[in-house]
């Protein structure tokens, strides 16, 4: 059975929200931290509500009602989501009042939005969808575990449209502290220098990206998305490169008919060492791009990815800031994904033209 | 793709048990897990009573092998899925394919808080190694290295119905054949977070919960861990070890109606039951007992009897709420009262719902109040709704002789 992705929605430190043209005017970020453009949400959300709703919620709901817009669908069959840290900010709020306040004359707002499964449901909320909801939180796993479940109720034809993505966000709290875990560099590097910075750790991203998949054609598919997989903690390069082969192997292809794979380098010398070994071993002499200096890295960062894929095979085009030479864009029919995140969770998606 | 989904194994600990054996004990005798909050640093002690696990982290960490410097939470979750997988002891598990799928709504929060207290008044303070296990899935990932799991892992999070969504993802892995085992649950332990944020919505009962009854008044707080360890046709198969019973039909549906709030007609609830129902075509008449996500609070009990009436009246199965004995689990509840069905149908009993008196006035049905014993117990239908709207169930089917 086939996949399509109809629709696909991004809001992202990029100007990729809304009737855009294709990345064509990249923003440039000279601290690491990368902070989502965010819409005008009187577009989509009733005003009373855009007060209550924290940042994070707000881009769920907008990405998601683009997403479905876009899909000319009001009624999706399931909405899943994916998001590692979940509503990061209301959590830290509420933790803060319960220290402060020594757990006394505390308000419910934010424990209330606190819930990993707050965006699904004020999307369920909002259309009045009573179908299949689900949340995975599964940090590095947590986006592909949305589209694993997506993928198998499609086959299954428990569902027909199914409204998948991310969501994930930076705040003041999780960049100081995931800045003394030492996860951002401890410079500011242009983002556009990422890839030749040469040192440890890289820069922090987020963002909220929705996708359409169907298992019927419509008349203006991106692309059909074939599949996904993910492995944990593999011991070396031969046990990755062994993964995204039987990955390959499953969809009956081999890498000679893989037009282009986009790997998920954060620019820390250390994350980059197993892309390195792979472009030295099976990825030789096969065209690469990258994309973490245009969104950062984060955990759900392969819906940025996935988007970008789709629109490449879209619109035959790859955007000058991903330095792509090779000059063969008409001829992108097939997409690999290959991402890990901390080395601990590496996932592959296969996307193809329809 | 497989036909059927098993449960080979069964895995708990809650307030009423640190395993299956002592959890069963407190059921038929009828002794419920509630008290005086004791282990939980709180400054609600005294005042609000709740479901502990009757252990300190340091008894955990002995029970688990973790050190007791570890999130409570994969303290729990080690403790039951590793008895799960020990009672499903499946041949040759290291060439199968096995997954663990987990769930939580908490991670690692309760280790957070000892962080943030020195680091809100200055961000270069605080012990990072209490912020490392935050996030939900990193507490799935401390108790999969622990059991060697590494072909497939994840974590789901929709508050009180996680742990049911955790089993159906599951049991999709076997059934499209891309795991032969899967061990599937979730485990909460008590926080500070969780406490303050159900105290503020004012829905904790003070006294101990009466789920079901006119007079109910909120519910009380539980902890802990419950698994299920799902295998494929044919690991089932060629297990030497009888099989508890099939999970034959579930079905998530979302209410839609409030963030907190079940609606009235508790629609999210009737269209979970009625999916699931349908999913292994079997009829509400085939139903012998229904495991209530019952937490005691009025708006849960109204949705989902209001939900059990338009699909059951006017026969109804055996029902109870084991909330009485264990608390609301939160995440985990849905892995506990799975495990409390799967038991049910092993060895022919039903719970008892504890604390009932008086019936509630819109219904023409109350809860069973007496542990049963030797009962013909075909087929179980096990709710859990939560925030959000989730609503979720699960029937689990004895196996045809």
């Amino acid at each position: 059975m086939k996949i399509y992705i109809r629709a696909a929605a991004n809001i992202s430190p990029q100007k990729t929200f809304g009737n855009v043209p294709f990345l064509t005017e990249p923003v440039e970020y000279t601290s690491n931290r990368l902070q989502a453009v965010e819409p005008d949400y009187t577009r989509f959300i009733d005003p009373k509500l855009i007060r209550r709703m924290s940042r994070i919620i707000k881009m769920g709901v907008a990405a998601a009602s683009q997403c479905l817009q876009d899909a000319g669908v009001a009624y999706p069959d399931a909405i899943i989501t994916g998001t590692a840290y979940g509503c990061m900010k209301d959590s830290e709020t509420f933790l803060s009042r319960i220290i402060e306040q020594n757990e006394e004359t505390l308000s419910p707002t934010s424990f209330i939005q606190s819930t990993h499964n707050t965006v699904g449901a004020q999307i369920a909320l909002m259309l009045h969808c009573h179908q299949y909801n689900n949340t995975f939180v599964h940090r590095g796993f947590s986006f592909e575990s949305a589209l694993l479940d997506s993928w198998m109720l499609l086959q299954e034809n428990e569902a027909e449209n199914i409204l998948v993505g991310s969501i994930d966000e930076i705040t003041d709290i999780s960049y100081a502290v995931l800045s003394r875990g030492g996860m951002y560099k401890r410079l500011a590097v242009l983002n556009f220098n990422l890839f030749s910075s040469g040192s440890k750790g890289t820069i922090a991203g987020e963002g909220a990206a929705f996708f359409l998949l169907s298992n019927q054609r419509s008349a203006n598919e991106y692309a059909t998305f074939d599949g996904t997989a993910t492995f944990y903690k593999p011991k070396d390069r031969a046990e990755a490169e062994q993964h995204i082969l039987s990955f390959l192997n499953l969809h009956s292809i081999n890498l000679n008919d893989i037009d282009l794979i986009i790997t998920g380098r954060n620019g820390d010398i250390k994350s980059d060492g197993i892309y390195e070994q792979l472009e030295l071993s099976v990825f030789k002499n096969y065209e690469r791009i990258n994309y973490k200096h245009l969104c950062g890295e984060y955990p759900t960062s392969t819906s940025f990815a996935l988007w970008l894929a789709a629109n490449i095979i879209k619109t035959a085009a790859v955007p000058a800031s991903l330095q792509y030479e090779a000059g063969k864009e008409n001829k992108l029919k097939r997409i690999l994904i290959y991402n890990h995140y901390q080395n601990i969770h590496h996932s592959l998606f296969l996307v193809s033209a329809v | 793709m497989n036909s059927h989904v098993y449960v080979a194994g069964l895995g708990i600990i809650s307030a009423i048990g640190n395993n299956i054996a002592e959890s069963l004990a407190a059921l038929e005798k009828e002794q419920a897990g509630m008290g005086s909050i004791r282990y939980l640093d709180t400054a609600h002690r005294q005042k609000i009573p709740v479901a502990e696990v009757k252990l300190s982290n340091e008894e955990l960490a002995l029970r688990s092998g973790f050190s007791h410097q570890i999130t409570r939470n994969a303290l729990l979750s080690m403790i039951a899925a590793k008895e799960a997988l020990d009672d499903a002891s499946v041949e040759n598990i290291s060439s199968l394919r096995t997954g663990f799928v987990s769930a939580n709504t908490v991670g690692g929060i309760d280790k957070t808080e000892k962080f943030f207290t020195d680091f809100l008044p200055d961000f270069q303070k605080g012990k990072l190694r209490n912020v490392v296990h935050h996030e939900c899935g990193s507490v799935t990932e401390l108790v999969a290295d622990r059991l060697g799991i590494r072909n497939y892992i994840t974590t789901v999070s929709t508050a009180c119905s996680s742990s049911a969504n955790a089993i159906i993802f599951g049991a999709g892995l076997i059934k499209h054949g891309i795991l032969d085992v899967v061990i599937a649950g979730g485990t909460d332990a008590l926080t500070k977070f969780t406490l303050n944020g159900f105290n503020t919505l004012m829905i904790l009962d003070h006294q101990y919960c009466k789920p079901f009854d006119e007079n109910r008044n909120g519910l009380n707080l539980g902890e802990g861990a419950g698994y299920v360890v799902l295998v494929s046709d044919k690991v089932a198969a060629s297990s030497k070890k009888e099989i508890y019973c099939k999970l034959s039909g579930y079905f998530n549906a979302n209410d839609a109606y409030h963030q907190t709030a079940s609606s009235p007609d508790g629609t999210g609830s009737y269209l979970a039951m009625k999916g699931a129902l349908e999913r292994c075509g079997l009829k509400t008449l085939d139903i012998d007992y229904i495991n209530l996500h019952g937490t005691g609070t009025q708006n849960n009990d109204i949705a989902e009897g209001t939900a059990i009436k338009r699909l059951f009246h006017p026969h109804y199965p055996k029902l109870s709420s084991t909330k009485s004995f264990t608390g609301h689990t939160l995440g985990a509840s849905g892995g506990i009262e799975a495990v409390f069905s799967a038991l049910a149908i092993k060895h022919g009993i039903i719970y008892p719902n504890l604390r009932f008196q008086t019936q509630m006035k819109e219904f023409a049905f109350a809860p069973e109040t007496n542990f049963l014993k030797n009962v013909v117990v075909r087929n179980v239908l096990s709710n859990s709704f939560g925030f959000g709207g989730n609503c979720s169930s699960l029937i689990f089917s004895k196996l045809e002789e």
